[in-house]
């Protein structure tokens, strides 16, 4: 008699032990090759076991994929890229001086949300995670703005009622972050979806981790994408870790994320996630698609979150300590460089000059963002601001509720103010 | 002026919208080419095409995202969850996005959602067909919450949900779609046809979101309810034969409290009734509020009859469902209180 046993996922390395990701299968850049945008997802079943790559070993862009960006679009992307990586370092240092009460980094992703905000038009709507702030960047939103919204200083975008990282940015077509994960995968395909009914050429494009992947929403997402062949693009991006369980948790063991797509009859592509040029060419592919009827596709992007989950995070406690550095599909910032400078489009002298005025702009922002306040220090919200917004318009309880705050901060004022006059 | 049931209310109002305003998109479970389980959108896919009547996947959490999606991108979604037992799987995606969509984002973003759902029993349909959820939704921020008790502000108010420009979940009593019941599921089924608010308009009107009725004016005592119940505690006013005022909440969030605490303090009794379950029930704030609002008016302690705190028991649907004789027993608690 055989009796049955949980098969429980384990990660190939635990803290102590020398990293592994044999488990990765990565082919040579240039190999996948590029289907027509309108091929069925059947008959590129392919590209969600492959990888798609473009920059080779040696920094040289190869193969079909390859989408041919002019030099100068690209020293934007590392400027996007570094600035990203800048300003995530600063908001974790802010975080840890106490200054912000949280924050979560990108490092080591970099790629993802800053390729595929270039790939699209500004018209078309993204549905971000909270790990995609490249995404705001390209799109010119101020660091200040960024910064306010942590701070949850006078001039947060949330008006104090989001924790950090909770952007959005109606103006840049870019929606609200949740903290439920995975919630803005289907209400994307809506989008889309109301995009359709209205016969726009507009496309919708939302972001998970693979670990909520796992949740109903992505189910609902892909059904429904399938179903109306709704014009969107669905990102998972497989950084590894979703906070300490590795991707295996997620179903990662089986099959790729990108091979979840075909099952729902929508193509799935994965794609070396820390390749620049590769993310940029597999978006502008599926956007392609998307605007020319064929419907959703889900892409995979292979990476690896360098950094913790967040800053209540510490990965030493799960994760060898150099994974990051064994990492094989490396920093997709040092690859975009060395892909330039083998081009002749960048060098080192130019890349650290680039470094120092990155570096001198997050702290000019961040300056003129604690004049417009902190959590600690001056100028405030106005507490009674938080019964706004509940509703269109105030209905009579929240009325009420709000003149009783009002009247007890009155109290209070009056009291600490009391206090100081016997002081 | 035409005669309508519940179901043909609910109908000429998605109709009246489609047709007035092309953002208006209605979609669900069986609601596109076969007109709904309940006949309420029957004919409009006809008349408005696939692309504004839409049939949908079973899965009411993405119904419900893909609802959200299409507010954000400028549409007025109508969503029908086939019954309001089913719309547990849709329950992140209304509490935690749609109810604070507006908030979370200071204004920048909303969607102007109605849900559409039935609810309540006395139709045989088990724990899986005759809940009345509707205290889960009032206790979230953010969302309005509406019953109609009869065709006439069955319309009125759906067509002021869809024009709102927050989400509303619109309960539609099921024992009541085709016509008032008082509680005695022995007696011949009454039409609609028999009662005034059967009588309703074609066109477009609206009764506004947060205005309770008072269906039935009175001195001596004051029933608090909503729904299918409005019609039971008619039969049980008539049973004890006391002059009892009674209210129909019909907008549970926001809530009336003038109309309703103007009346208990009038009267110095109330009663409170509702099909749904009792313990954190919706007849707890009500009772609350009153208690806050009219303590120094009360004669007597303020009584709640509700559902039992069990699953709606297929079996014993009649001993469950709070009928006119136990109406008619707090009535008369409150009356001889002093």
């Amino acid at each position: 008699m055989t009796q049955s046993r949980l098969h429980v996922p384990h990660p190939p390395a635990r803290p102590g032990e020398k990293p592994d990701f044999s488990y990765l299968e990565i082919p040579p850049a240039g190999r996948a090759a590029r289907p027509d945008t309108l091929a069925s997802a059947l008959e590129i079943e392919q590209l969600g076991t492959g990888m798609v790559r473009v920059l080779d070993e040696h920094g040289q862009a190869v193969g079909p994929w390859n989408p041919h960006l002019e030099p100068e679009e690209l020293q934007v992307a590392l400027r996007h890229m570094l600035l990203t990586r800048r300003f995530d370092e600063r908001m974790q240092r802010m975080q840890r001086q106490g200054r912000i009460s949280f924050y979560m980094k990108s490092t080591g992703e970099e790629a993802v949300a800053v390729a595929q905000a270039m790939a699209l038009q500004p018209g078309d709507m993204l549905f971000p995670s909270y790990r995609t702030q490249g995404l705001f960047i390209v799109r010119g939103k101020s660091l200040v703005d960024l910064m306010c919204q942590c701070l949850s200083n006078t001039r947060d975008m949330c008006r104090g009622r989001q924790m950090p990282i909770m952007y959005h940015w109606a103006e840049g077509n870019i929606f609200s972050i949740s903290g439920n994960l995975a919630t803005q995968f289907p209400q994307a395909v809506g989008w889309a979806m109301a995009a359709a009914i209205k016969g726009e050429d507009r496309i919708a494009s939302s972001w998970i981790g693979e670990g909520a992947s796992a949740e109903a929403d992505f189910h609902h997402a892909l059904t429904f994408a399938a179903v109306y062949q709704a014009p969107v693009i669905l990102n998972v991006v497989n950084n590894q870790w979703a906070i300490s369980s590795f991707q295996g948790f997620a179903g990662g063991e089986r099959r790729t994320f990108a091979q979840r797509g075909p099952g729902y009859g929508i193509p799935g592509v994965r794609v070396d996630g820390n390749d620049f040029l590769a993310v940029h060419a597999v978006t502008r592919w599926a956007a392609e698609r998307a605007r020319a009827r064929g419907g959703p596709t889900l892409i995979e992007h292979v990476t690896y979150r360098a950094a913790a989950h967040s800053t209540s995070d510490d990965p030493s406690r799960y994760r060898p300590k150099e994974e990051w550095q064994a990492w094989p599909l490396g920093d997709p910032i040092t690859r975009l460089k060395e892909h330039l400078i083998g081009l002749g489009e960048w060098s080192e002298e130019r890349h650290a000059a680039l470094e120092k005025e990155l570096e001198a702009h997050v702290t000019a922002c961040w300056k003129e963002a604690i004049t417009y306040g902190t959590l600690s220090e001056g100028p405030t919200l106005d507490p009674v601001s938080m019964f706004e917004d509940v509703f269109h318009e105030m209905p009579q309880h929240l009325k009420r509720q709000r003149e009783e705050l009002r009247r007890l901060l009155a109290e209070q004022h009056a009291a600490a103010q009391a206090a100081a006059a016997e002081g | 002026m035409a005669q309508m049931n519940m179901v043909q209310a609910i109908n000429s109002a998605l109709d009246v919208m489609l047709g007035r305003d092309p953002r208006v998109v209605v979609f669900g479970e069986d609601v596109g080419y076969f007109g709904g389980v309940f006949r309420c959108t029957d004919g409009l896919q006809r008349k408005y095409g696939e692309h504004r009547v839409l049939d949908t996947p079973i899965a009411e959490g993405g119904i419900v995202a893909a609802a959200i999606g299409m507010g954000v991108n400028g549409l007025r979604p109508v969503a029908e969850i086939q019954f309001a037992d089913y719309i547990y799987p849709a329950f992140d995606q209304i509490v935690s996005e749609l109810a604070r969509l507006r908030y979370r984002t200071a204004g920048d973003f909303c969607a102007p959602v109605t849900i559409r759902t039935p609810c309540g029993g006395g139709i045989r349909g088990g724990q899986t067909h005759s809940q009345s959820p509707e205290g889960v939704f009032t206790h979230v921020c953010g969302l309005k919450v509406v019953m109609p008790s009869n065709p006439y502000d069955a319309k009125g108010l759906l067509i002021s949900s869809i024009e709102n420009e927050d989400p509303v979940v619109f309960f539609e009593p099921k024992r009541i779609y085709n016509g008032p019941f008082d509680g005695d599921p022995h007696k011949p089924a009454v039409p609609w046809s028999t009662h005034p608010k059967g009588e309703v308009p074609e066109g477009h009107y609206a009764i506004p979101i947060g205005k309770a009725e008072i269906v039935r004016p009175g001195k001596d005592a004051t029933l608090l309810t909503y729904g299918t119940m409005v019609h039971v505690a008619e039969a049980a006013v008539r049973l004890v034969g006391v002059d009892a005022e009674i209210i129909d909440v019909r907008t549970m969030v926001p809530l009336d409290v003038d109309t309703l605490c103007t009346s208990v303090c009038k009267t110095g009794r109330c009663v409170i009734v509702h099909e749904a379950t009792r313990f954190s029930g919706f007849g707890a704030e009500l009772s609350a509020t009153v208690q806050e609002e009219c303590f120094w008016h009360l004669e007597a302690p303020i009584q709640r009859v509700t559902g039992w705190d069990t699953p709606y028991p297929h079996a014993f649907e009649w001993d469950y469902f709070p009928g006119p004789a136990r109406i008619a027993a707090a009535l008369r608690g409150v009356m001889e209180a002093r």
